[in-house]
């Protein structure tokens, strides 16, 4: 009886797997076929790869895009941990409930209503000031800003609110002015935290195509922009190769990202153990 | 003054001048008329108290009875919403914690995570300003007086709740502040290493003189710990004193059934003769007597309380009976025993129908096994007039 269920549990656990992970397994695959046709398999090769390298739009936008992702994360990060702690330790206001809500609505907001939003933004302050006169990286940046930026202040708040206050009560107890109780406790206590949404922030920013899409200029195509607009041009391997790359640095990227928050929650259960 | 008894590093207490017994002596920490709301709740209510130099002071209540509010007050993390506080002559109104003479022994010990013992220890000294060099001598020195020096290194995580408490305890104590505040110090270490921690802890207070307010909710810790004892409920003071006035002269009902137990009957006097009073319940013939030096009116209603190892219990069939000239004497019958080794507990109902909880030494040994009082067991109890005392609150 117990081993039937069991072996109905495992069928269920490897159809999901399946259904989640065949399509990229066959992507990676098809990035190492020789042939030039999609659906015959012409031997296991690596030209892609190396026809990959010898394309230099390919280089500009992974550049471009590793460059964005890498400015909007560590900005988000920054802007994200001071939400995160402004609404955990403000103390009780009226309509702090409200305020917290708002702070994850970008998270549910549908990303083609995010795009437009900020679209009609720039537009908008450029014909109020005349800047930006041209979208394109920086733009893209901000919008990324934006909506990373709600990741991390969750992750931050969600994680000072695990937190002991006590700490910082014993920092200043000892001497420690708050400014030094900011530097000394808090920021290493969230430092785990801060790390996991900056990798969070960095992988949103590195496949988002919607909101940069709407917010980009001439000049500025990101990665995902870029595999996009190939695909329209119908299916090259090359493209595999290169969305094989990218997945595997999304996967590492999410790895980390979820091992070191493991790693916390773990540290934590033991010290609120004994 | 007499404030130094313990000041110049002497490892013994006077004990023989305690200031808190000493109605001239001047008092280290005064707390005036502390009021502090939440809202609409009052967590403490106009509360006066003086605390004297080198004293254990213990502030002992239930849950939610304002006694960590009062506590964080002095370490300055709440605002006394009126009142002043005194400590060493310097009114602490408006001085953030972090300028205040005193530290905080934490709950859950609030060691940081990040930092090893070593760091956690030093970070009071760090934030002073002191030298490296001093710093990691002075720190050395109270690895050793808590007996953890080869635990420097470890982080809080790798230490046991014990080894966890020392370092607590240390690093509270290494600025050798002038009050040392503990909140339920010992509530987190399982019973045995308790006790023992207890012991220590009144050893090192008498080693440094520093003056130490304990929060506590447990009355045994409060007892065996502090100097004196302040009895909290619902924001205010019910009783402050040493541990033996608190128990053998509880002010009210409340006092006597919270530290420790006792039997409270609610009578009425009957008759005065001098201290002797004559109290009895309502529709009980046999009056109970009570030596008392308050002034009582003759009809008056008031508790009658009385310890449960105060009162002597013997079978009644016992032929030369050891009950004493005048004490009173009650008949009853044992409904409930409980063996307890080095002592035995009795439920006993009275022939009036009064329930009187007997706790009594078992000062022979039982070789057959047999306990000389049973259930059943027609028994006489008897407790003397000056056992017993009189309540009016």
């Amino acid at each position: 009886m117990n081993q039937k269920k069991s072996k109905f549990l495992i069928s269920c656990m490897i159809f999901g797997y399946a259904f989640l992970y065949v399509p990229i397994f066959l992507l990676i695959l098809y990035s190492f076929n020789y042939s030039p046709l999609l659906p015959v398999w012409g031997g296991f090769s690596t030209r892609w790869y190396s026809r990959l390298l010898e394309s230099p739009e390919v280089w500009d936008a992974t550049l471009l895009s590793l460059k964005i992702a890498f400015i909007s994360a560590t900005v988000a990060t920054v802007f994200g941990t001071l939400a995160g702690l402004a609404l955990a330790r403000v103390g009780q206001f009226r309509g702090k409930t409200v305020f917290t809500g708002m702070i994850s609505a970008p998270l549910v907001m549908p990303e083609v209503i995010t795009g437009l939003s900020l679209l009609l933004f720039f537009i908008t302050l450029w014909q109020l000031t005349g800047w930006p006169q041209q979208r394109g990286m920086f733009t893209i940046t901000i919008a990324h800003i934006t909506f990373a930026m709600a990741y991390v202040a969750v992750i931050i708040q969600s994680r000072l609110a695990g937190t002991n206050r006590a700490l910082e009560e014993a920092a200043m107890d000892l001497g420690a002015k708050p400014l030094r109780v900011l530097t000394d406790i808090t920021i290493p206590m969230l430092a785990p935290g801060m790390m996991a949404g900056w990798l969070l922030a960095f992988t949103l920013s590195l496949d988002d195509l919607i909101i940069a899409s709407f917010v980009s200029g001439p000049g500025s195509t990101t990665l995902p922009m870029m595999i996009y607009s190939r695909i329209r041009l119908g299916l090259k391997p090359d493209i595999n190769a290169l969305a094989t790359i990218l997945i595997v640095s999304v996967a590492i990227g999410v790895f980390i990202a979820g091992w070191i928050m493991l790693r916390q929650q773990k540290q934590r259960a033991l010290l609120a153990n004994e | 003054m007499n404030v130094q008894a313990s000041s110049d590093g002497e490892s013994q207490v006077d004990y023989t001048h305690s200031p808190w017994l000493d109605p001239s002596a001047t008092p280290f920490i005064q707390i005036k008329n502390i009021n502090k709301q939440f809202g609409a709740f009052t967590a403490v209510n106009d509360v006066s108290l003086d605390i004297y130099k080198g004293e254990l002071f213990a502030l002992l209540g239930g849950s939610g009875c304002g006694k960590t509010t009062l506590l964080r007050m002095l370490a300055g993390f709440e605002t006394p919403t009126s009142g002043s506080i005194i400590i060493d002559g310097v009114d602490m109104n408006g001085i953030p914690p972090y300028e205040r003479p005193v530290n905080m022994m934490f709950q859950s010990y609030a060691l940081f995570p990040h930092m090893s013992v070593h760091k956690n220890i030093a970070y009071g000294l760090k934030r002073e300003g002191v030298a490296k060099a001093e710093r990691t001598q002075r720190t050395n020195e109270i690895l050793e007086m808590v007996e953890l020096e080869e635990f420097a290194k470890r982080k809080p995580h790798q230490l046991s709740g014990g080894q966890r408490q020392r370092v607590a305890l240390a690093r509270a104590l290494i600025k050798r502040p002038k009050v040392l505040l503990l909140d339920e110090p010992l509530a987190a270490l399982d019973k045995r290493l308790r006790e023992q921690t207890q012991f220590e802890l009144m050893n090192i207070q008498e080693k440094l003189g520093i003056t130490f307010v304990v929060v506590t909710h447990d009355q045994e810790e409060a007892m065996t710990l502090a100097t004196r004892i302040a009895v909290m409920d619902k924001g205010d003071f019910e009783q402050i004193g040493t541990p033996a006035q608190i128990y053998e002269n509880p002010r009210s009902r409340f006092i006597a059934s919270f530290i420790g137990s006792a039997n409270l009957l609610d009578c009425a006097v009957t008759k005065r003769d001098g201290d002797f009073y004559s109290v009895s319940q309502p529709g009980v013939d046999q009056p109970i007597v009570v030596e008392y030096d308050g002034e009582l009116a003759v009809g008056a209603n008031v508790t009658l309380a009385v310890r449960p190892e105060k009162i002597h219990v013997e079978k009644r069939s016992v032929a030369n009976s050891s009950v004493a000239q005048g004490s009173n004497q009650l008949n009853g019958v044992v409904k409930e025993m409980a063996y307890l080794g080095r002592l035995s507990t009795y439920h006993i109902v009275t022939d009036s129908g009064v329930l009187i909880e007997v706790t009594s030494p078992n000062q022979s040994r039982y070789r057959d096994g047999n306990h000389p009082i049973d259930w059943d067991d027609e028994v006489t109890i008897s407790f003397a007039p000056q056992s017993a005392v009189l309540l009016t609150e």
